[in-house]
């Protein structure tokens, strides 16, 4: 599925949206270059999760932790090099636990994700603030978001 | 007093050894010795299961340097918060290993509030109270520290960090990783007006830092230029990149500083190597009257010497924790 947002505050939206739909165990995958809004879409699920505290961007520290409706992993694998060094960081832990699990950069790492997974490519639009979400998935909460975004 | 530290919050395994708070006996840390001699090969960069293999050494090689054995340690200071999960357990684990093997008290210490303290070992003669900012990859606060044990959180990111900031516009300049420095360097030698990016200062009520929007119109440039065919001077774009960053920086500091009446602005963290920002602070401090202070480059990174300090400080102003200590992943500046 594909969706155009024309601006911030449209992102936001979709961001509280899809946060409100998620259900412990989900995992989102982010995708996009510098810049496209990975972690400024991250804020958005963050608050439809409940989570009340400033998200930053966890590029240095790898894992940022929030309390939310469930426990929100947010991750950003940027700085990795290669997938010998999730296991180093217990990763598997985080992807099959109890908690909601945002992965940007996750194409990096696709292998290592598990198959249940919403996954959303950011692209840039023609203006600097449009952006294009290409969302797909299977299993956990991507049905409901899809019968959702159609209505 | 001899503190034995161990700082193991995100890429770097690093054991120190400081007597009385600000002296430096042995300052170890993981990336900058040859521990590829010693684990076939192996540096340990990325943080967390990594540590376990290298701190015993760390810790071993810490004492070696101070010249001294376990028995002499009369403190084990560690970082408890903030940084990975399983990175900090390993360093807080061994704390505990050895302050209830030796029989000595263990402190658990704030990462952010050991940036702070770094400052102590390069400055003999700094007291609290002072204006502190702390920037680095990972963090960027404005803290007012009105005792060797009170830091008043005032400003933090609501979005990236300056250090990651300064890393992923050079990435897109197509320099090497940790970007900083080269752009520092890169900086001096271009023009800081000849391109407009924004100053997010976000507004006058608060102390709070937003980065995001400017890494973001640094690519949008690069982009426009580049669909218009045009050369992009790197120099330029890094000068004036930076140039924003530190108008910020500098320009929160001092407001900060004057709020309260301080006479000394403390930098620490990665971006306090920065020599943009120092110059800048320097300048600004001279002509307001107020005295800048800044560590040595190898004290503004990640380092266990400075949580040494920390641990110091806390526990001579009464503060212990007992082997119940645990790791806070999130742990905040109060």
């Amino acid at each position: 599925m594909e969706i155009k947002l024309s601006n911030l505050e449209e992102t936001e939206e979709f961001g509280i949206k899809l946060g409100s739909l998620l259900k412990g165990g989900d995992i989102i995958c982010l995708n996009g270059d510098l810049g496209a809004g990975k972690t400024t879409l991250t804020k958005s699920i963050g608050r439809g999760l409940g989570v009340d505290e400033y998200i930053t961007s966890p590029t240095f520290a790898l894992i940022n932790e929030y309390k939310g409706k469930f426990p929100v992993y947010h991750f950003d694998v940027y700085r990795l090099e290669n997938a010998h060094e999730l296991y180093d960081l217990g990763f598997d832990e985080y992807f099959y636990g109890k908690g909601v699990c945002i992965i940007e950069w996750a194409d990096k790492i696709e292998k290592m994700i598990p198959d249940i997974r919403i996954v959303i490519d950011i692209e840039k639009g023609n203006d600097d603030n449009e952006r294009i979400l290409h969302i797909s998935g299977n299993g956990g909460s991507y049905d409901e978001l899809i019968k959702e975004l159609n209505r | 007093m001899l503190t034995l530290a161990i700082e193991t919050s995100c890429d770097e395994t690093s054991s120190a050894v400081i007597k009385d708070g600000r002296e430096v006996l042995s300052n170890i840390i993981s990336s900058q010795i040859e521990i590829h001699r010693k684990f076939g090969g192996v540096v340990p960069e990325i943080a967390s299961r990594k540590h376990i293999e290298c701190i015993n050494q760390i810790i071993q090689e810490s004492l070696d340097e101070a010249k001294i054995g376990f028995k002499d340690i009369d403190l084990i200071s560690v970082t408890r918060g903030p940084g990975l999960v399983g990175a900090l357990l390993v360093g807080l684990s061994t704390a505990k290993a050895l302050a209830y093997g030796l029989n000595i008290p263990i402190i658990g210490v704030n990462h952010i509030e050991g940036h702070v303290c770094a400052n102590y070992i390069d400055h003999k003669d700094l007291k609290p109270p002072f204006t502190c900012l702390i920037v680095s990859g990972g963090h960027s606060y404005l803290v007012q520290v009105n005792s060797y044990v009170d830091y008043e959180l005032v400003g933090r990111t609501r979005d990236d960090a300056a250090g990651e900031a300064f890393d992923k516009v050079a990435r897109a300049l197509g320099l090497p990783y940790p970007g900083g420095p080269f752009i520092d360097k890169l900086a001096k030698q271009g023009n800081k007006d000849s391109i407009e990016f924004p100053r997010v200062f976000l507004d006058d009520k608060t102390y709070d830092f937003s980065f995001s929007g400017l890494k973001t119109a640094v690519l949008n440039y690069l982009n426009q230029e580049k669909q218009k065919g045009n050369e992009i001077i790197v120099e330029d774009v890094a000068a004036s990149f930076q140039q924003a960053v530190l108008d910020v920086l500098v320009g929160k500091s001092f407001r900060l500083a004057k709020s309260r009446k301080s006479d000394k602005i403390v930098i620490a963290g990665g971006v306090a190597a920065n020599e943009g920002l120092r110059n800048m602070m320097e300048k600004k401090g001279k002509m307001e009257g107020i005295k800048i202070y800044y560590p040595s480059k190898i004290l503004c990174t990640d380092n266990a010497a400075m949580i040494g300090a920390a641990g110091y400080f806390q526990y001579i102003n009464g503060n212990e924790s007992d082997l119940g200590v645990s790791v806070n992943p999130n742990l905040d500046i109060n």
